[in-house]
């Protein structure tokens, strides 16, 4: 959090990493990709927040040039992804949602060659990688076989991989998904390194603790548009909290039932106008049950109970 | 990782152009993976080796008394015809491994770096060249050990080995183009060996042609693969280059100029 604020201090003005407009990506009827926008400053990590299926993986693979869109456009440091494909190239490192690395060959091959199509000499290649798999705690594993790589292991790798040239923006798709929480927590201090080299991460996510912890901004995605976009805090803001509603058997006994809400969920309590119903915002959850014993022990009976989800539609899928 | 900054973007040296020379790098590099692959995996050397091994001693046993009288008189006859047959089917394995790599996440990593897109399946066909030498040496090598002493002498051997390898490597761009377009590598696998099965037998790397029915001699005679087979016998048997070693050459060219620009082309829209 704290590495989050000082970053904000230091972001220069004005020089975009992302500015994606309108991509569009169908299959057959499918339109995986709706009309996106994106737009990422330089040096600051951005998490695409969204479900299994919202569209995320196609915007990414649109803005690392593994696919073409079919409708807007995108720029990677003002590049075109489609008339500079092969700049934009020399510009980003991809990690994709399953590991693009030879299964066939070891970590250190993998490395090498990656290295050796990247221009770097032979012994330049073998030192880059021996250094990539210290960095990622990979070099007792180097020699092996990645058959025998477990799934943490294998992300770590790829993401070694995309570092190689040093790319000044690194997108990482779903790059915690399926590994235990140490795991993950190694992953996020990478990240974090990352950026502070003067790197910019675009990752996706599905949870939005993770993309609350990390990013600096969040763009909501869903259905293959963006529902929200904002900071962590503008989001949580946005949600609001769910309410609850009661409705009493007995109206004489309102104003008694009201107080007692308010006294043990400790909000601010309204009663509607039509009679018998007490709305309050529910913060904690568990206050509930408490609420309904002290309800009991005064001898007001409810007639109904519900609670309202907060009306932002994207919020359900999470 | 160390907290060194990177290089700012605006200090960078981009182009948006491959050079010739890169392409060229880049496809030995790939060619690299491939032999690479080959070392790290030898049981997919299972079919370059044992066929070679296995249809020498078959074909020979079997067929040398009733077509040639006896086995040692068979054999000019059958090495040959064998090699052509088992390095031209090696070449599948070209299209099929293409397939299956163009379906694996690394290729995504390929497409993602600054390097030339035609480097994969380039080096795919530099690699594979390893093992049309490998078929074609262990099966002159089944040949010598069975008493094969052909009589055009070591150099020649050598030269047609070299026949064999160029044009096997001109078809495997046939078949690198069904792997460009086939949905799965087993269909590749599938219309490859239904192609290649009718070409290598209907030829006469096994059988004299004059025992053949007309229509099928017709058929036998125009097929490049008894050009190849034809050529390799001169070569090995009389140290003579003749008509058949040109066609097969213009064969091969001619497969070269029509499959290379429309692979090329077929791989360039898939990736
Ligand atoms: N190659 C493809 N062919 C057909 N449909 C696809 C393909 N890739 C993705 N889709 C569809 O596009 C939608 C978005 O997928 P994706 O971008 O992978 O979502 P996410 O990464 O957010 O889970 C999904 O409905 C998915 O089924
Ligand atoms: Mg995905």
């Amino acid at each position: 959090m704290n590495d989050k604020n000082s970053r904000k201090k230091m972001l220069n003005t004005g020089d975009w990493a992302v500015e994606a407009e309108g991509l569009v990506k169908t299959f057959g009827d499918n339109r995986a990709v709706d009309g996106v926008n994106l737009n990422v400053r330089a040096g600051t990590i951005y998490g695409v927040l969204g479900p299994n299926g919202a569209g995320k993986t196609t915007t990414i693979r649109m803005l690392a040039t593994l696919l073409r869109p079919e409708a807007g456009s995108a720029r990677i440091f003002g590049h075109d992804v489609v008339r500079e494909s092969q700049i934009v190239r020399q510009l980003i490192g991809v990690t994709g949602q399953y590991a693009s690395v030879d299964e066939a060959l070891s970590a250190t091959e993998n490395l090498v060659i990656f290295s050796r199509l990247l221009g770097l000499g032979h012994a330049e290649a073998r030192r880059k990688a021996a250094e990539l798999l210290e960095e990622f705690g990979l070099t007792e594993a180097a020699k092996r076989p990645l058959k025998n790589f477990s799934g943490g292991m294998r992300r770590r790798l790829d993401l070694a991989a995309s570092l190689i040239a040093q790319p000044p923006l690194i997108f990482l798709d779903e790059p915690t998904t399926g590994l235990d929480p140490r795991t993950r927590n190694q992953m996020w201090q990478t990240i974090r390194r990352l950026v502070r080299t003067g790197s910019t991460v675009l990752l996706t996510t599905q949870y939005l603790q993770e993309a609350d912890e990390l990013a600096d901004r969040i763009a909501v995605i869903d259905h293959g548009q963006v529902v929200a976009e904002g900071t962590g805090d503008d989001l949580k803001a946005s949600i609001g909290s769910s309410s609850l509603q009661l409705k009493i058997q007995n109206p004489l006994e309102l104003e008694e039932a009201c107080r007692t809400v308010e006294h043990v969920l400790n909000v601010k309590a309204t009663v509607s106008p039509e009679g018998g119903k007490i709305t309050a915002p529910m913060a904690d959850a568990d206050r509930v049950t408490d609420l309904l014993i002290v309800l009991r022990n005064a001898g007001i009976h409810l007639a109904e109970l519900s609670v309202q989800k907060p009306n932002q539609p994207w919020m359900k899928s999470f | 990782m160390k907290n060194t900054m990177i290089k700012p973007v605006a200090d960078r040296q981009l182009t948006n152009y491959v050079s010739f020379g890169q392409s060229v790098r880049n496809s030995f590099t790939m060619a690299y993976r491939g032999i690479l692959k080959i070392r790290r995996t030898p049981e997919q050397l299972f079919d370059v080796t044992l066929q070679p091994i296995i249809f020498t001693l078959m074909f020979t046993y079997i067929f040398g008394g009733a077509i040639s009288g006896n086995v040692q008189s068979y054999l000019p006859v059958i090495i040959p015809g064998i090699l052509v047959q088992t390095v031209i089917t090696t070449s599948i394995v070209t299209g099929v491994q293409l397939r299956e790599d163009m379906d694996k996440g690394v290729f995504d990593r390929f497409k993602s770096l600054p390097i030339a897109r035609i480097a994969p399946l380039a080096g795919a066909l530099l690699a594979d060249t390893i093992r049309y030498t490998i078929a074609t040496v262990l099966t002159f090598t089944m040949g010598y050990i069975m008493g094969y002493r052909p009589d055009g002498g070591l150099a020649y051997v050598a030269i047609a080995g070299i026949l064999v390898i160029v044009c096997s490597w001109a078809i495997s761009w046939i078949f690198a183009f069904f792997g460009v377009i086939a949905r799965t590598a087993s269909s590749v696998q599938g219309i490859s060996m239904l192609a290649l099965f009718p070409l290598t037998f209907l030829s006469n790397a096994f059988v004299p042609v004059n025992t053949m029915p007309d229509w099928l001699q017709w058929f036998v005679k125009i097929n490049p693969v008894s050009h190849l087979v034809t050529a390799v016998r001169n070569l090995a048997n009389s140290g003579t280059f003749g008509w058949d070693f040109a066609i097969s050459l213009i064969g091969a060219a001619v497969i070269v100029a029509v499959f290379a620009p429309v692979t090329v082309r077929a791989y360039m829209r898939r990736t």
